[in-house]
């Protein structure tokens, strides 16, 4: 995609700015400033659906990692999730660590479960990769419902509130600038992880694995790499879900949700950091407005037609997404963005 | 020891019933290779179907039967056209995402049409009654195994002996080559989704006829998915040989060790263990073809 009018880039490091122009930074800014200024006017319901928003964009950023750059594609995010998250809410709620020491090792916690799952990513991909992703799902949860003794197993185990410095976060507002300040940074760390020599690793890995290897990528090294990095983001996602409702159970990571990460993937665009927040946040849109008009249709219709409705408007977000628009959202609003830039003089062909 | 041989009898009948689901599966996936993810969510339709004939219409068995494998073709070349169709030739995360997103699709319209409710049609299967020793074998499985076996007998012979079952042997050899003498792949496409479909809802009495129709019969899907990674993805008869071994290990193992562990379940997740470990040592199975690829 080409640049603004009047913008020249006379050095490497001006090419490589993730923010290029001051347009670019004021936009920033503004969205920042806005961002942070919604507990001043918004609902606690409005707040509560942005924090929804900011963890499932962590945990896709992480699956976008994995999926959409190193291309080994995960169907077990939310079992991921669980791992992180039941670590720091075991390390709380029993052990009495506080929560800025427990969400770390929670997420580390979720990287090393990504390891472990990701072992068979080094001999089989494809189909049955996504296969063995499914397996760890169901497993983990298993596991954490077996672990009765520490977990609390299926009665699921309730966490203290968290607390920062002294400062409780109980309330949504509190708990809404936590988890936006932890999202703006995962972004940011997201952006830059795929721009190091690892990123383009997992590019190369994601194109053809084995001329990857025979360019002298270790497929070995960068793939688990890939698995830990993506399971990190899922843990500390999930961390912050069960803080959220100070409660930790298993009916929080449904096999449901890990599906539900690839569709939001699909949906934004896979392997660009912008798409993944795309996709969270129109996604999660979705499930918001399914959720109001559920009562209104199963009020007309049938007492099912609510739950009906959510599992069907899924599937055909899905499949309408990957028939019409393969690419994802990001790649429309970079056609948006491209015809904007030289409007109302556009007559540039778009690849 | 009776107890044993019990598990492993009933253990047996189950297994041709997820072999016959997996074969389903299997039709697909090397005539088109399409993963078919919602192989588990035709099982559940059919348990739905199979009620919805037998008990509120009252159909006898056999013209049940008929209307839910009519009911089965139509589904099966309406998910071909409208949603397969578009994405040929797409990578295979797009093809997997398509059929998770059809299972959702069909899980919703299970929901809204019988309302995700328990549904019971226990007895009204033909009765046999079999004893073997001091082992007896109950009906509903021995009914399973017959059906199953029949099922797999008429498709073996399908492909042996039509121009259709050739034609679909040969797409799964060598598309290039079937497309210029002239076979339509589409119709081979339709045909083993019509196929996959029309043996997912026949299992889907089966299992229903055992426990009944409720939303869980989709999880048999999963099984599935155990049984045609430990057989070989593109291997029918492997899959006929795992699904007999993974019913007869299920039952066994959760006959024996559900007692141990506290909260159980252990058959649930016994099919995922089998899954990791087989693409951990053996990721082709036991009778597939190992791929060499090439650069």
């Amino acid at each position: 995609m080409g640049l603004r009018w009047g913008t020249f880039q006379e050095n490497y490091a001006q090419d490589m700015a993730i923010f290029r122009t001051r347009l670019d930074w004021g936009m920033l800014f503004t969205f920042l400033i806005f961002l942070f200024a919604c507990p001043l006017f918004s609902s606690d319901r409005i707040l509560t659906i942005l924090t929804m928003m900011g963890i499932a964009v962590i945990s896709v950023h992480g699956l976008n990692i994995l999926t959409g750059y190193c291309g080994q594609i995960s169907i077990g995010h939310a079992g991921f999730m669980a791992v992180g998250g039941y670590t720091s809410a075991i390390l709380c709620a029993k052990l009495g660590l506080p929560f800025w020491a427990a969400l770390p090792c929670g997420a580390l916690a979720a990287g090393m479960a990504g390891l472990i799952f990701g072992l068979p990513s080094l001999k089989i991909k494809g189909f049955y990769l996504i296969m063995a992703t499914i397996a760890a799902h169901f497993i983990i949860i298993w596991t954490i419902i077996q672990l009765r003794s520490i977990t609390g197993g299926p009665d699921g185990l309730s966490v203290p509130k968290p607390t920062i410095g002294g400062i409780v976060l109980s309330s949504k507002a509190n708990y809404f600038y936590l988890v936006m300040v932890i999202t703006c940074l995962a972004t940011l760390l997201a952006k830059n992880i795929v721009r190091t020599r690892a990123g383009r690793a997992f590019i190369a890995i994601r194109d053809n694995d084995l001329a990857a290897e025979v360019m002298g990528i270790s497929l070995w090294s960068y793939k688990l790499q890939a698995f830990f990095i993506g399971c990190v983001y899922a843990g500390v996602a999930g961390s912050l879900l069960i803080h959220y409702f100070s409660f930790a159970s298993t009916d929080q990571f449904p096999f449901f949700d890990s599906v539900w990460y690839l569709g939001m993937l699909i949906v934004g665009g896979m392997g660009s950091t912008t798409g993944a927040i795309f996709g969270a946040v129109a996604l999660k849109l979705l499930d918001e407005l399914v959720t109001m008009v559920g009562p209104i249709l199963s009020a007309a219709v049938a007492p099912q037609a609510a739950a009906s409705l959510a599992l069907i408007s899924h599937g055909l977000i899905i499949i309408i997404f990957l028939i019409f628009e393969p690419r994802g959202l990001h790649h429309r609003w970079e056609m948006i963005k491209a015809y904007f830039r030289l409007w109302p003089f556009s007559h540039e062909v778009l690849e | 020891m009776n107890f044993f041989l019990q598990l492993v009898v009933t253990g047996f009948a189950l297994g041709m019933v997820y072999a016959l689901i997996a074969i389903g599966f299997v039709i697909i996936l090397k005539c088109s290779e399409v993963f078919n993810i919602a192989q588990g969510h035709f099982v559940l339709i059919g348990g739905y179907l199979g009620y919805t004939f037998l008990v509120p219409l009252g159909l006898p068995i056999w013209a049940a039967l008929g209307m839910a494998i009519a009911t089965a073709i139509i589904m099966g070349l309406a998910i071909e056209r409208l949603v397969l169709r578009p994405l040929l030739g797409e990578p295979v995360l797009a093809i997997i995402m398509v059929t998770i997103a059809l299972s959702t699709i069909l899980g919703g319209l299970a929901t809204l049409l019988w309302g995700a409710e328990y549904k019971a049609y226990h007895g009204l299967l033909p009765t046999i009654t079999l004893k073997i020793g001091t082992i007896s074998i109950p009906s509903e499985s021995l009914i399973g195994l017959i059906v199953s076996v029949i099922c797999v007998v008429l498709l073996m012979l399908l492909f042996r002996y039509t121009k259709i079952g050739l034609a679909m042997r040969a797409t799964a050899e060598d598309l290039a080559v079937v497309q210029s003498v002239g076979i339509k792949a589409t119709t081979v496409y339709a045909v083993s989704w019509v196929i996959a479909c029309v043996v997912g809802v026949i299992g889907g009495i089966l299992l229903g006829g055992v426990s009944g129709a409720n939303m869980e019969l989709a999880e048999v899907g999963l099984k599935a998915f155990a049984v045609v990674l430990l057989g070989g993805v593109n291997s029918i008869g492997g899959a006929i040989v795992a699904g007999i071994i993974l019913g007869m290990l299920e039952n066994v193992a959760a006959g024996y060790l559900d007692p141990l562990l506290p909260g159980g379940g252990l058959a649930k997740v016994f099919p995922f263990i089998v899954m990791i470990i087989v693409l951990i040592f053996r990721p082709y199975g036991l009778f597939g073809l190992t791929r060499i690829e090439r650069i």
